[in-house]
């Protein structure tokens, strides 16, 4: 192995402390892949415009391949496993994703449900040209966007429904 | 008859969820990258700046002092332990290897591979590589390189045209001399291809101990592990392709068969798995995945009363700088050349030409697209030229529903259709009459506003007739695929398939057509893929096959399970088959129902009771189907006649475009799909592929463009310069469904994979030209970018 200098680092991921030595140059996307094993997040262009890394960094939606992991050090981040149920079946909005069959190949799928994601969690009741600026900087290649967009229409609906 | 024949089914065409979506929505997909074997090293790659020069010499000593660096790869070493790649014409004398030796071809070529511990180290070493180039000359343009002359990319070969032919069907001349009217044109179709958001990877181990190379790939491509093995020099079973892994999109373009003898030579020679992931700028300039770059050059002959008697179609085609399959994509249109109209007569030419760029590869609809794109550009020409109205030129030269089977000049049989009345559903679909008012009250006030019509076929069933058409020695005539099926003895259903998946929900399908045969809940049904030494035979999802072919297979494996059950049934109830009834797994005597062996009976004695099993029937249930293409088999005749593909699905497009008059930004307003694939298995994952191949087109036809310099640099290598559509330039998009039957197939299911992208690019098209023409002017070139659109309204207002 080559010999860069290593820098301590601990992040929350997914609500669970995580500590590592990692070079400085060291990715965000590629610490979530590689050193936790976190394969759920996926570097699409690594020049941060397809949004297939996005992640949450205390809330908000970033691309993970823009970042050093040393840059989230004391930071909570979220990954796409982090909005599932705890026993690894599909969270509410990944839920609504699977019922409009908002995914084809599932590559940007985890970016666009955190992209998603972030935005239910700041607008409840997002309108289509909302919820179509708010996945503006996540690239899809097979769906086309609609069931997507059908899918947070649908997660936004089920918030707004009391559960009985 | 699309109520009739849904009405019949139990699961197939029934909304339901699809098996595939739950993993990839909680980021448990099993994608390439995600691959991490014990000891595993990573590749990256040092690459050409020329498009074209002598490589002098290669100095790795620095790069390979790195701490974490293991080794340097070059030509002159793999070009001797490998094999070249097979090119998909006779052209013998054109070689590829995954790395260049002596000369580079484009700049992006791959001319040295790093292996290290990290890729992060890779890329550091890739850089410390020197190598001395001495530039030679090069060319970019097609039509030039087709002339003698002209640098050549393959001195050897002795020209750069890779493939010519000129077929005549019918009575052209004839046909063109008697036509009241002729008109001729020129559009060109722009470099771009399926751009998935995944890149290609491949990681390889090889097992000393048993001789094998174990491949996990994001791969689509047909005789896949063949190829490997062939280039490697193993035998076919020393090579196992493990097709499980998830494939991040494709479309086409997966086909990463250099990247997997690179990977797979290495792997064998340093004795440690090898993984190479193509980063963007990697798969961009050197993934060898660009789509097809064509000229169009049209004649069409028409009457006064809009009848189109005849066509002349010259297609000249840049494949860069090698030969895969890309010169094939000139051959699929044959088979539906005349497109959805009833044309007496075609010539048509394909040119296959080489130059100093980026290779081409398989691309949704493997060259439909753009040549529906030409054709469609000529009926609208057709109708501007009679004053008449685009729809009604259309429906006067459709193909007829009472007309099927409708043998097309170029020697195919459209099989069903009903083109009339999907024309009819998209213009309701769009709202049509408010379209026109909507476009007129943008124009009258001083906006520019078009509406774009397009109809198309999606040849569907992939079949490869192009291979012989376009090379006689290759007498490939069966494209066959398989489904092995399983019931294990708590009566729970295994399907097996054989090929990878990249996002078609094969698993789904798969399921729903086991399921619709035994009447089993698909949701209790597994689906599985073999790897490549226990698959069955396989020739991957390409051609809009699968819906047919793998669908075909599986109930076909399926109707063996059934009969067996009802073969064990008659056995202990004592009965004639005919005297019994199978109803969701259960076999009952029909005069008495009373009498009835249940699903886990009939299984326990097949897997349990050698003693209760009729004479002749193998114990276990389990069942194979290999199925040939339908209406397959065949060479082509003398004059370049063959039936291609089996099924025609059909689209029509009708799109409402507005342009920014100070900026040239087009702007969707309304789109409408009218769509006939014959019967949906599953609703959602066809309208979802169509949704895409819409956007995909929407792309094709407004703003990707691999776009290359004089000097051959190519200037769209990430996506801030390759503009993929994101959800704020697609819109929202209606699809009206339709079903036509396939005649051909086991639940009248047709292939929806290329769908919507065949006709989008040609309806946007039209759609920006309509807009154009109160200034007098149109764009015949893809895409037509916001720049070359304001470009030409400037051109105009300056009086140009």
């Amino acid at each position: 192995m080559s010999d860069e200098r290593l820098y301590s680092i601990s992040i929350e991921v997914n609500g669970e402390l995580r500590e590592a030595l990692v070079p400085a140059r060291l990715s965000l996307v590629d610490f979530l892949r590689d050193t936790l094993r976190l394969t759920g997040t996926h570097a699409g262009c690594e020049h941060g415009i397809c949004g297939a890394c996005s992640v949450l960094l205390d809330g908000e939606p970033v691309r993970s391949c823009l970042m050093y992991a040393v840059q989230a050090d004391g930071r909570k981040l979220t990954t796409i496993e982090g909005l599932a149920q705890p026993d690894g079946t599909p969270g509410a909005l990944q839920d609504a994703f699977c019922e409009t069959h908002a995914t084809q190949c599932g590559y940007c799928t985890p970016g666009m449900i955190v992209a998603a994601h972030a935005l239910l969690e700041t607008n409840p009741a997002p309108s289509e040209h909302e919820i179509r600026e708010a996945i503006g900087g996540n690239l899809c290649r097979c769906t086309g966007y609609q069931q997507i967009v059908d899918a947070i229409k649908l997660a936004a609906e089920k918030r707004g429904t009391p559960t009985v | 008859m699309s109520a009739a024949a849904e009405k019949g089914f139990r699961y197939i065409g029934k909304k339901r969820r699809t098996k595939e979506d739950p993993r990839f929505v909680t980021g448990r997909g099993h994608f390439v990258a995600d691959i991490a074997l014990p000891g595993m090293k990573h590749v990256a790659l040092v690459t050409s700046p020329h498009a074209a020069a002598r490589i002098t010499a290669i100095r790795a000593d620095k790069a390979l002092a790195l701490s974490g660096v293991h080794y340097v790869l070059t030509g002159a070493e793999l070009c001797a332990g490998v094999d070249p790649l097979l090119p998909g014409v006779d052209a013998p004398k054109v070689t590829r290897y995954p790395l260049a030796h002596g000369v580079v071809r484009y700049a992006g070529e791959w001319v040295a591979a790093v292996v290290a511990d990290t890729r992060a180290l890779a890329e550091d070493a890739a850089e410390k590589i020197e190598v001395d180039y001495e530039p030679t000359e090069y060319v970019l343009d097609p039509e030039k390189a087709a002339l003698p002359g002209s640098p050549l990319v393959h001195p050897l070969h002795g020209s750069n045209v890779l493939y010519r032919r000129k077929f005549v069907w019918g009575p052209v001349e004839e046909d063109f001399a008697r036509a009241e009217h002729k008109l001729a044109l020129r559009v060109r179709w722009g470099r771009s291809a399926t751009v998935p958001i995944e890149t290609f990877g491949v990681a390889a181990q090889w097992d000393p101990g048993r001789q094998l190379l174990d491949v996990w790939a994001s791969i689509q491509m047909p005789k896949y592990p063949d190829q490997t093995a062939r280039a490697l020099r193993l035998p076919g079973n020393a090579v196992r392709v493990h097709f499980d892994v998830d494939v991040g999109g494709s479309f086409g373009v997966k086909r990463g068969i250099k990247h997997t003898v690179l990977v797979g030579y290495l792997a064998k020679k340093l004795g440690y798995p090898v993984r190479l992931i193509e980063d963007r700028l990697e798969n961009m300039r050197g993934g060898d995945m660009h789509g097809p770059d064509r000229v169009f050059d049209v004649q069409v002959a028409f009457d006064a009363d809009g009848s189109i008697r005849s066509l002349k179609i010259r297609a000249l085609d840049d494949v860069g700088a090698y030969a895969g399959r890309s010169p094939l994509q000139l051959g699929k249109p044959v088979g539906a050349i005349v497109g959805p109209y009833q044309i007496h007569s075609v010539e048509y030419e394909p040119i296959s030409v080489m130059t100093n760029k980026t290779a081409q590869e398989a691309v949704r609809g493997f060259g439909q697209s753009p040549t529906n794109y030409a054709l469609e550009t000529a009926i609208d020409r057709v109708a501007r030229h009679l004053g008449m109205d685009r729809i009604a030129l259309r429906k006067k030269n459709f193909i007829r529903k009472d007309q099927f089977p409708y043998l097309i000049p170029s020697g195919t049989s459209y099989d069903s259709g009903d083109y009339h009345a999907v024309l009819d559903k998209a213009l309701a679909a769009a709202g049509y009459p408010a379209l026109i008012a909507a476009r007129d009250a943008a124009r009258n006030s001083g906006r520019l506003a078009g509406i774009g019509i397009s109809s198309c076929l999606e040849p569907s069933g992939g079949n490869s007739a192009f291979e012989p058409l376009f090379n006689p020695k290759n007498e490939t005539t069966t494209w066959m695929d398989s489904c092995l099926v399983r019931v294990d003895l708590s009566g729970a259903i295994t399907g097996v398939m054989n090929t990878s998946s990249a996002g078609q929900g094969h698993e789904t399908l798969v399921a729903t057509v086991l399921g619709e045969v035994l009447e089993r809940d698909p949701g209790a049904i597994r689906v599985v893929h073999a790897d490549s030494l226990n698959a069955l035979p396989s020739n991957s999802p390409v051609g809009s096959r699968m819906a047919i072919m793998l669908g075909g297979a599986a109930a076909g494996a399926a109707r063996q399970i059934k009969a067996a059950l009802l073969a064990i049934a008659a056995h202990n109830l004592n009965k004639l088959v005919t005297e019994l009834e199978y109803g969701e797994g259960s076999v009952s005597v029909k005069d008495d129902p009373r009498k009835v062996l249940s699903w886990n009976q009939l299984v326990e004695i097949a897997h349990r009771k050698f003693h209760q099993m009729p004479p002749g029937l193998e114990p276990g249930l389990q069942a194979k189907f290999v199925w040939e293409v339908p209406t397959g088999g065949a060479l082509p005749t003398a004059d370049g006649r063959i039936q291609m593909y089996p099924c025609f699905s059909f689209e029509a497009h009708v799109v409402l475009i507005e342009i920014d008059p100070a900026t040239g930004q087009p702007k969707l307003v309304r789109y409408a799909c009218g769509h006939d694939c014959g019967v949906m298995i599953n609703p959602d994952i066809v309208h979802g592929m169509t949704y895409g191949g819409i956007a995909h087109g929407i792309g094709a036809a407004l703003y990707e463009k691999f776009a290359y310099s004089d000097n051959g640099q190519l200037e769209s290598q990430s996506f801030m310069d390759y503009l993929i559509p994101s959800a704020m330039e697609v819109p929202a998009i209606a699809i009206a469904d339709h079903c036509s039957p396939s005649p051909h197939t086991t639940f009248g299911q047709k292939g929806s994979g290329e769908a919507g992208y065949l006709g989008a690019p040609a309806a946007i098209a039209c759609a920006v030209n309509d807009a154009l023409a109160p200034l007098g002017t149109s764009i015949d070139e893809l895409p037509m970018t916001p720049l070359q659109i304001w470009t030409r309204m400037q051109a105009v207002r300056a009086g140009n």
